[in-house]
This record gives structure tokens, sequence and C-alpha cells, in this order.
């Protein structure tokens, strides 16, 4: 959706002041959100809607993590790795968040050579993106095969509460799923923009709607806002 | 004609915004079967819905035959008897209620009402829902499994739910959550396509407060269901990990069957928590969409505009947002911090200013109005005086003091079935009444639709109001036979029995409303496109039944808000929200 703004906003009767104002602006004639297209606005209300879905989830792991009488493992300790013969706590983790907060700037270049109608840079930064969400997945892969040689299970586990796995397996396999979801629809438009699909407006395969390039942007916030559920999980999870 | 406050819009040719590409079906299928059209899709759902609710209705009428008349059906068994209870109140209230207003009204009243030629994204609308008869299919299913379906009650408490003595501890819990899961991801998919429309594709002129209350209930009810949701989601999947994994996200440490069970450390608290974050919203998620159909229908069929529209959509606004804050309520009873009871028990009481606003508003509206009492008219005014009802023995159960004693009593019955049982279902009935004629292009047998709605409402009253006195002298709900228990005084069993043969009766006089439905679509009077005169959009269509992208070649353009009736010095008693102002004042307006 290229061209959303629209001609002929309305009427521009008396503007309001204060909550009234801010009112009648969301109340006012067509859209709510001017110049925000409908798949934009789609995406951020489903955002918000998943928002809820993971903070049920970490709410949920920190009342069993408060509540539970065994003590919990030691994160610090579970996800450490031997490199080299030493010992470093966390270190894996820490890779894995630059990996993905990395894949953002990544993502945000593509959204910009995009709208420059850059193809080939556009479509070859998404590839980048999706290639850093793919080393994350396949890290966490290592992680939890680590953690299952160990002897973690999601109903039980060497050191403490059982809902440490539980709850790691839960949490971050969600998480994971969202990234592997998310590497799918960066690589199926990055071939979309190679193949020139927004210049032409080719229409799309399953909605037979045509294809812009504001496309990019809302994989864009989708991959953004996984990144920042990421920061959630690594603060609460792992940092506690 | 009349003056009506003029802004500045005539003149100017409504935006077809370069996102409206229709998708045309190029056959059979692509039309009725995988159709993107919002209205085909809302026919889908609501036949569904009604078909899965249908099964709930049969399933009400064992219950009633095991507690009005106990040991003499050798068919229903303890076991059953929970079973059904269970299916009666998941598909009632998320199956049948809950998809019938927001997939069925919704899909097919937003689009019309918003001038809109279709939902957002049409096929995300479609995927919707045939993720949602994937659910209901899922749970359809647990009918035929072994063991049948799960039998831990609609609310699904852990521990009880998945051990072994709950019946469909094997299959039926596990589809029941696989079911809820499909049916959320397929909501969202739905959910997402109303808000949106409702937001970003109205049509010119359409600015959110000329908006019909009917969408704002349905629209503000989607994006409650949209935050609410999440919690279910949650819990579904949690329990679901307990039961097939054999994690402990709920199951405390306990014996079962005389061993201890391979469970520990977690917390049965955790998932009411979440259920009701979920449950309390969704109790609103099914009145608001009520709130503001019945508005509609009562501002059209006593001919005057509706009292208070702003207060209406703020209260509308208001009350979704309080119910989110409500949920302990629900849990008094189960060993939470005794001073949580206060905040939860002062939020729930202050639901009740914006209910009262509605009532107040909608009674007002029928002051001195030109009142029509038309099958939907009734239903209407049956839904007032049910929802009345209802909400005032809601202040009895969200003070603490009061409800720990009528706690999982009949009462408790009697009260929310008066108030999310009857009083939507009053206006669901009343809104197909009402919309019926634009479905399908004919009317309704008026006779037969006014001997539903009475037998419907005194049936309805007779059933529940009796389970209030039941509930006070102490009858447990759930239970499936009360047995010779000392304080339960025989006129007891004697209400019992009557309130069996008074749903029975009731029950059967919904065949004459499928009749009618089904006799109508054929035999039925044409209605013509606005056989009530009412002024929303949706009666302005070129063709009724509306065709595929609603307007023909033009967007409509509204100028005024939806309640002009009965304007003084206007020729007709309403005037469509379509209707440009007077001719002059076009001029002026375009000059201005």
């Amino acid at each position: 959706m290229a061209e959303t703004v629209l001609t002929h906003a309305g009427q521009s009767t008396a503007q309001l002041e204060g909550w009234r104002g801010i009112a009648a602006d969301w109340a006012s004639d067509q859209r709510a959100f001017k110049n925000v297209s409908w798949g934009k606005a789609m995406m951020w209300i489903f955002l918000l809607s998943d928002t809820f879905i993971f903070s049920c989830f970490l709410l949920s792991y920190m009342t069993a993590r408060m509540s539970t009488t065994v003590p919990w493992p030691n994160p610090s300790e579970v996800f450490a790795l031997n490199i080299g013969g030493n010992h470093i706590p966390l270190i894996l983790i820490a890779i894995m968040t630059f990996i993905l907060i990395s894949s953002s700037g990544t993502m945000a270049m593509a959204v910009n050579f995009g709208y420059r109608r850059d193809r080939v840079r556009t479509a070859a930064l998404m590839l980048v993106t999706a290639a850093f969400g793919a080393t994350f997945v396949g890290m966490q892969a290592f992680e939890w095969t680590k953690l299952i040689m160990e002897g973690v299970r999601p109903w039980g586990n060497p050191w403490g509460a059982p809902q440490f796995g539980a709850s790691f397996f839960m949490i971050t396999g969600f998480h994971g799923t969202h990234v592997t979801i998310g590497v799918i629809f960066l690589i199926a438009i990055a071939r979309k923009v190679l193949r020139g699909d927004f210049d032409v407006e080719r229409r799309g395969f399953f909605t037979s709607r045509k294809g812009y390039y504001e496309i990019v942007e809302i994989t864009g916030l989708y991959w953004h806002f996984v990144d920042l559920v990421w920061v959630f999980i690594f603060a609460l999870f792992y940092l506690w | 004609m009349v003056d009506i406050p003029y802004e500045g819009i005539a003149g100017i040719p409504p935006a077809e915004v370069p996102e409206v590409e229709l998708y045309h079906p190029r056959s059979w299928w692509t039309r009725y079967v995988f159709s993107q059209d919002a209205k085909v899709i809302a026919i889908q759902y609501s036949l569904t819905a009604s078909a899965i609710g249908l099964v709930a209705l049969v399933l009400s009428w064992l219950m009633r035959l095991q507690l009005g008349f106990p040991g003499t059906f050798s068919f229903i068994d303890a076991n059953q008897y929970l079973q059904f209870i269970t299916m009666h109140g998941m598909i009632m209230v998320i199956y049948l209620l809950t998809a019938l207003f927001l997939g069925g009204f919704g899909n097919y009243l937003i689009p019309l009402m918003v001038g809109a030629r279709d939902m957002v994204f049409p096929y995300v609308n479609m995927l919707s829902y045939w993720v949602y008869l994937l659910a209901v299919l899922v749970l359809a299913s647990t009918f035929f499994v072994p063991g049948g379906p799960t039998g831990a009650g609609w609310t699904l408490y852990p521990p009880q739910a998945i051990l072994s003595g709950t019946p469909g501890q094997d299959w039926g819990i596990i589809l029941m959550m696989s079911s809820l899961i499909l049916f959320i991801i397929g909501f969202t998919m739905g959910g997402l396509n109303y808000v949106v429309t409702v937001l970003q594709a109205r049509t010119r002129g359409m600015t959110l407060m000329r908006l019909p209350l009917t969408v704002w209930g349905i629209f503000t009810a989607t994006v409650m269901a949209l935050l609410a949701f999440p919690a279910l989601f949650v819990a579904s999947v949690m329990l679901l990990l307990d039961r097939l994994l054999g994690t402990s996200f709920f199951m405390p440490s306990l014996v079962e069957m005389g061993q201890l069970s391979k469970y520990g450390g977690g917390s049965p608290l955790l998932f009411q928590h979440l259920f009701w974050f979920f449950g309390h919203p969704e109790v609103y998620i099914v009145a608001l969409p009520a709130f503001g159909i019945v508005s509609d229908l009562i501002s059209t069929h006593a001919r005057k505009n509706i009292f208070g529209y702003r207060m209406m959509v703020w209260a509308i606004v208001g009350i979704g947002a309080l119910s989110f804050v409500v949920w302990a309520h629900h849990m008094y009873v189960s060993g939470m911090f005794p001073q949580f009871g206060y905040f939860f028990a002062t939020t729930t009481l202050i639901i009740a200013i914006p209910t009262a606003i509605k009532v107040y508003n909608w009674v007002l509206t029928l002051w001195r109005g030109d009142i029509h009492l038309r099958v939907p008219m009734l239903f209407a005014l049956g839904f007032i005086i049910t929802f009345v009802n209802g909400g005032l023995t809601g202040l009895f159960l969200g003070n603490v003091v009061v409800d720990v004693p009528l706690s999982d009593t009949m009462f408790v019955v009697a009260h929310f079935h008066m108030v999310m049982g009857v009083a939507p279902i009053m206006v669901v009935l009343g809104a197909i009444y009402h919309w019926y004629p634009k479905v399908t292009g004919r009317m309704l047998n008026d006779v037969l639709g006014k001997f539903h709605f009475w037998v419907t409402f005194l049936g309805a009253y007779l059933i529940f109001f009796p389970m209030h006195y039941l509930g006070l002298l102490g009858v447990p709900r759930r239970y499936f036979e009360l047995g010779d228990t000392a304080f339960i005084p025989s006129s007891a069993h004697s209400l019992n029995a009557f309130i069996s043969v008074v749903a029975l009766t009731v029950g059967f006089s919904q065949m004459v409303f499928l009749f009618n439905l089904a006799w109508s679509l054929f035999k039925g009077e044409a209605s013509g496109g606005n056989p009530w005169r009412a002024t929303t959009l949706e009666w302005q269509t070129p063709e009724t039944p509306p065709g595929h992208g609603n307007w023909g070649k033009e967007l409509p353009i509204v100028y005024r808000w939806a309640y002009d009736y009965s304007v003084p010095g206007a020729a007709e008693d309403f005037i469509p929200q379509n209707q440009p102002p007077r001719a002059t004042q076009l001029v002026q307006g375009a000059a201005s």
C-alpha cells in the first residue's frame, strides 16, 4: 500500500482542545489512524494480542518460580559453557541475544531500502535477517539438546524445581516458533521483492490482493516484536 | 425536510481507498463454500454455531430430566451428567454465543453498517471460519471418543480436570483443550478483521460517533476478546502440557487412587486466575454485542432516537475496560488473600454504574416513544427485564460476604443464566427477527414469532426465577442428585420437577422457531429493502439481500447519526444515514 494519504481528509471544523480533541481525532471520518494502511493496523493489533499471550506465559512462569518450595536451578550455571577450558556463564544466551538484536538492525535497513525500491539490497538484507533468525533457532536447538542430554525434562530436572524445565521448554519453544514463522515469512517476502512483485503489483497467490513494499515494513514490525519479546524472556528467565 | 446540523462533506465523493480490491468468486465453490464474502461467512458462522448450540440445548434437556426426576432415567449416570454440564456450558458460552455474536452478526453487520464493501482481509476472514469449524468438529468428536467428553465442569479447574476419576480424562480433556486453542486461533483471525474494518474502513462521513451502537458493541467486544482470549490460550496450553507431558504448572503433589501422583509443586490457583482473566471479560464479550444490538432494536421499533447516545458509547467502552479488573470475584471461595476480595468487590460493583446508565437510557428511549410491539421489540423488552433481574442478583454475588454462602448453589446458576444466558439469547432471537428480512428478503411469520416470544420469555422466567429460591435454600449446583439431604425440603424437589417440565416445553418451542426460519425462507412475505423503516446503512443497500460488494457502483456517504427517528418537521418518521441535507444547504455547504 503505497498511497494511503487521503485527499479531502474530512471536515476541518473548529479544533478541539485536550481530551476532547484526542477523542475527536480518533473518532474522525473514515479512519481512526490516518495514513495507516489496513495491513499495518492489523499487524499492530495482532501484536498487542500476542503481547498478552507472552505476558501470560511469563507471569505464569514467574508465579511458578516464586511459589515453588524447592530451589530453582541457577540459570547462570545451567546456561554456562566450557569454551577452551574457561567456564563462561550465560555465554550462549549472550551470543544468541546479540544475533537476534543484530537481525533487527538488518531488518530496519531492509525496510529502508524497500521504500527506495532497491530490490536487490532489500531482498539481500531480508535474507541476512532470516539467516540471523535461523542461526538463533539453531543455537536454541543446540541449547535444548544440551539441556536434554543433562537430564532436563518438562517434568523434572536434576537440580531442583520441575517447573524449571517446563517453563523453559514452553516459553523458549513458543518464542522459537515465532522466530521460525518469521524466518519463513522473511524468505517468502524476500523472494517476492527480488522477483519484482511489488513493482508490478502482482496479486498474491492465496489472497489475490496486490502487493506493496509496505509488506516489508509489516514483516519488520513482526520481527522487531519477536526481538523485543526475547529481551523480556532474557531478562526474566535468564538474568533473574 | 428539516435543518440538520451540517458538516461540510457534501459533494466530496467517498474515497475508494486503493486497498478496496474485492475478491470475485469464479465458481459455485468459491461463492458459497470457500467464500470470502463476509455475508456468506456470517451465515456459515451462524449455522455452525446454531447447530452445535442445538446439541447444547439437548444436553440441557437431559440434565433437567435427571434433576427433575432423579432415578427415573437409567440412561443418565453421574459421569454422563457431569459431561452434559461441562459440554452444555462450554458450547453455550464460547461456541454458540461468542461465535454467533462476533462471527455471525459481526461479519454480517459490520461491513454493511460502516459502509464498507467487505471486511478488510476477506481471505483471513474465510480462514477464520474454517478454523472455527475445525474447532467445533474437534469438540463434537469428544462425544464419540473412548471415555467421552470431559466432565470437569466448563471451568475445567485442575487438578480434578486431568485426574483419573473425572470422566473424559483419557481423550475428552485433551480434545477440549485442542478445540479451545483452535477456536482462539480462528477467532483471532476474524477478530483482527472486525477491529480493523471498524477503525480503518468506514465510508465517508461515518465518524465513530455516528456508528450504530450495534457496531460499537461488537467492536468493543472484539477488542476485549483479542485481549482476553490470550489468557485462555495460555491456560489451555499449560493444562494440555500438564496432561500430556506431565509438567506441573497447575498440579500440586497429591494422592491419586491411593498413590502419590507424578505431579508436584504446581498452582491450581494460577489456572483459576488465567481462566477468569479470560472468563470475566467473556461475560461482556457476550453481553456488549447484545447491549449494542438491543439499543438499535429499541430505537428502531420505538421510532425514537436512542437516549444519550454518547453516554451509551462511553458506557460500552467503560464496561469493557472495567471488566478486566474484576475477574477474581469468581474466586472468593478459592482461598485467595482475603483483602483482595475488597478490591475486586469494589470494582465489580462499580460496573453497575455504566450498566445502570444503559438500562436507564433504554427505558428513557421507550418513554413516550411510538412503540411498535413487533417481535424484535418484544424480545428487546424481554431482554431488559431479564437483564435487570440478572444484574441485580449480580450485586448480591459481587459482595464477598453474600457470595460466600451462595457460591456453588443454584442461585449462581440462576444469576448467570439470567444475565448471560437468557438475556443475550433474547437479543439473538430479536436480532434474527429484525435482520432476517435483510438476509433473505422475506419476513418471518409474525404469529409464530409472537408465540415463540411468549413461550420463550415466560418459560425462561419460570425456569430461572425459582432457581434463586433453590439457591437460597442451599441446593448445590452440579450435583447429580440431591438424595435425602435433611436441609432440603420436599418443596425443592417439586420445584425441580416443575422447572424441568417448563424447560422441556421451552426447549421444544424452539422447534417452532426453526420451522419458522425454514418455512419463511420460501413462503415468507416479501420484505422489501427496509421493512422496519430503519435509518442505518444496512437497510439502504441497492439490493436485498445485499449483493457482492454491498453497495453497487458507489459507496454511500453518511450525513447524520444513526438515530434520526421522528425528527420534527421531517416528511417521514425516519431519515436514513445516507440521506443528504436539503438542497439549499448542500449548496451552502459546498460554498463554505
